[in-house]
């Protein structure tokens, strides 16, 4: 097979965590079928830490570089994108599950006209062949894919791939950019969400549900996200939650919210249901606080405590302080 | 303007999913379909949007086999004006359903083509950017809500960190996420008036699907969790066992 691209998102000017989740991913199925992964970055400039890519397995770092690329536009970034997989000759074409690349990589199998597998979770090698396993039905069956398309594209759920260094440097090369015209979208306003880490993006989600009673009780969810650290954990919520306007879409985790993959999710007075289970069951550890032991949400959870929210919060934020005050 | 919202038959979400003897479909036996939920968001979107125009028809489109006459007919009942099957197999290839949905959509004169963000089955994401793709249009995704103002599109999505407001001029393709458009329940009145509407139906020009389910599974099981204890006591052990168990803290 021929080798394997991995598409790198960047931001303010540092490469994206999951970038070098997607590039280890590509790194490793490139290997397992006896070829080599590459990276490809764009924007205005590079990211500062662009050419560190090489210890995470790209054989070339490709810079397409434009000022045309500073913004994510949708249109121009899938040309360019599709442009350097065609003129690379690739087997592959591997991107991040986030909200860009979810917007990105449909487009650009559309160009280079192959299908898609989106939001993939596991990626095998069989016959010489990538076998991508993704969830479907919310998380309720998982397919075995594969793609008959002279490229093999793939969006990778974030946080589900480790990033892994590699023996190696790799070489840093800038692409020719083309850019497309034709009606191209335009942001003419984006309003910061009170500058919190979004919650596909934490490696820690504090979780809250029905059971909190109101919003103001967020204070004691509030105080274990702090405890850990608000630069890696968010707040995340359920639909019902949602929907009695306790807090903002943005934090709903589920089927009809985001879909997270988090090192540690906790559902605080979450009862479980279904379509929340959807959103967050590929979570490494996840940690229930419930005071219905046979709620079905004990039935994902590595580790359950049987309580009331009101008495367990603060203990749990009051230890975590402790445990990150020990170091 | 003219509306077209293209809408999906899947398993109602509570719905229990069992795989197939053939071990790559779904055991259909038992399950309850629905118009898939983000795709009621984008009917309501299209209603919506007819309603604050005072002018413009809205129709519903699928891809699918008989079952889907229940779920363009849920359209209708909504308050959509027409409805058009495109009998034919619907794949997990999300392209292979955009090339048919291109193959209908393109010599029409339509303003807004609106898709779910995803299907409640596949939920690959693609269909909506696939389509407009194919078609030369400007797409806007995962919109929250939208506006339409002297031939563009105003549109408000999520993304990581705040919201961003997009524009497009129309004609153009949007997909529609949970935010302003709680679906309508059909009325009795709705209902009713769904039998009379028009229902078109046509062979689909089929396009080869190339994305082929191997194998499908049930989840992997998560290993059996445990209670830790009760109440506010059990926090330490929990605490201890997450940093040196589970190492996540
Ligand atoms: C099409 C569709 C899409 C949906 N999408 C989503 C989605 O994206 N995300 C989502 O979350 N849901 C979704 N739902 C809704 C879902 O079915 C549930 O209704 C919802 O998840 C319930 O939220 P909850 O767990 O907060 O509330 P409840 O089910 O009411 O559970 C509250 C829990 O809190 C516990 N509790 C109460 N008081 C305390 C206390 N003092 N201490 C400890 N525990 C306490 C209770 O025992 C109970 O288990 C969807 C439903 C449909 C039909
Ligand atoms: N068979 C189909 N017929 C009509 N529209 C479809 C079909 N499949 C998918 N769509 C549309 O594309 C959206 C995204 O589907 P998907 O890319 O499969 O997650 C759905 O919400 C529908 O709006």
């Amino acid at each position: 097979m021929s080798n394997i691209l991995a598409v790198v998102e960047q931001r303010d000017g540092q490469v994206r965590g999951v970038g070098r989740e997607v590039l280890s991913a590509a790194a490793a199925a490139a290997e397992s079928l006896g070829a080599a992964a590459d990276a490809l970055l764009l924007g205005e400039r590079a990211a500062a830490d662009a050419a560190a890519l090489g210890h995470y397995g790209a054989g070339t770092v490709k810079l397409a570089l434009h000022p045309g690329l500073g913004a994510y536009s949708p249109e121009r970034y899938a040309r360019v994108v599709a442009d350097v997989v065609t003129a690379g000759g690739y087997g592959a074409v591997f991107f991040g599950a986030t909200a860009q690349g979810k917007d990105l990589a449909p487009r650009v199998a559309a160009l280079l006209d192959v299908p898609l597998a989106s939001d993939v979770t596991g990626i095998d090698a069989e016959d010489g062949q990538l076998v991508f396993i993704r969830p479907v039905y919310a998380g309720k069956a998982f397919a075995r894919v594969v793609s008959e398309g002279a490229v093999a594209a793939a969006s990778l759920r974030p946080n589900v791939f480790a990033p892994a260094e590699r023996a190696g440097a790799g070489s840093v090369e800038e692409v020719p950019v083309t850019l497309p015209d034709g009606p191209t979208s335009r942001v003419v306003d984006f309003e910061a969400a009170g500058g919190t880490l979004d919650v596909s993006e934490a490696s820690v989600i504090v979780s809250g549900g029905r059971g909190m009673k109101g919003p103001e009780n967020w204070h004691l969810l509030e105080a274990v996200r702090d405890a850990v650290g608000s630069d890696v954990a968010a707040l995340g919520a359920s639909r019902a939650v949602v929907d009695a306007g306790w807090r903002p879409h943005g934090e709903q985790v589920g089927q009809t919210g985001k879909t997270v993959s988090p090192k540690l999710y906790m559902a605080m007075a979450i009862s479980g249901a279904i379509q929340h289970l959807a959103g967050m069951r590929t979570s490494q550890t996840i940690v229930a606080v419930n005071k219905d032991p046979d709620a079905p949400i004990f039935g994902v959870a590595d580790y359950g405590i049987v309580g009331d929210v009101q008495e367990v919060l603060p203990r749990l934020a009051e230890e975590i302080r402790a445990l990150k005050a020990r170091g | 303007m003219n509306i077209t919202v293209c809408i999906k038959r899947t398993p109602d979400t509570e719905t229990r999913i069992r795989v197939a003897q053939d071990g790559v479909g779904i055991d259909s036996t038992g399950v309850k379909y629905i118009m898939s939920p983000y795709d009621e968001m984008a009917v309501e979107a299209a209603l919506r949007t007819r309603e604050s125009l005072g002018a413009g028809e809205v129709e519903v489109l699928t891809l699918g086999e008989d079952g889907s006459v229940e779920t363009l007919r849920a359209g209708l009942a909504m308050g959509a004006d027409r409805a058009t099957l495109l009998r034919g197999a619907a794949t997990m290839d999300g392209l292979a359903t955009a090339r048919t949905l291109q193959a209908e959509l393109g010599g029409r004169e339509v303003g807004l083509i609106l898709f779910g963000v995803k299907a409640a089955d596949d939920d690959q994401q693609q269909v909506g950017p696939m389509t407009a793709t194919l078609l030369g249009l400007p797409c806007v995704t995962a919109v929250a809500d939208f506006e339409v103002q002297d031939g563009a599109v105003r549109c408000r999505r999520e993304v990581e960190g705040g919201t961003e407001v997009v524009e497009v001029p129309t004609p153009a393709v949007l997909t529609v996420t949970k935010g302003a458009f709680e679906p309508r329940y059909a009325s009795l009145k709705g209902i009713m008036a769904a039998k009379r509407k028009p229902l078109e139906e046509k062979p689909a020009e089929a396009a080869e699907s190339r994305l082929t389910v191997r194998v499908l599974e049930p989840p992997p099981q998560r290993p059996a969790g445990r209670v830790v204890g009760e109440g506010a006591d059990a926090v330490p052990e929990l605490v201890r066992l997450l940093r040196e168990e589970a190492k996540v803290l």
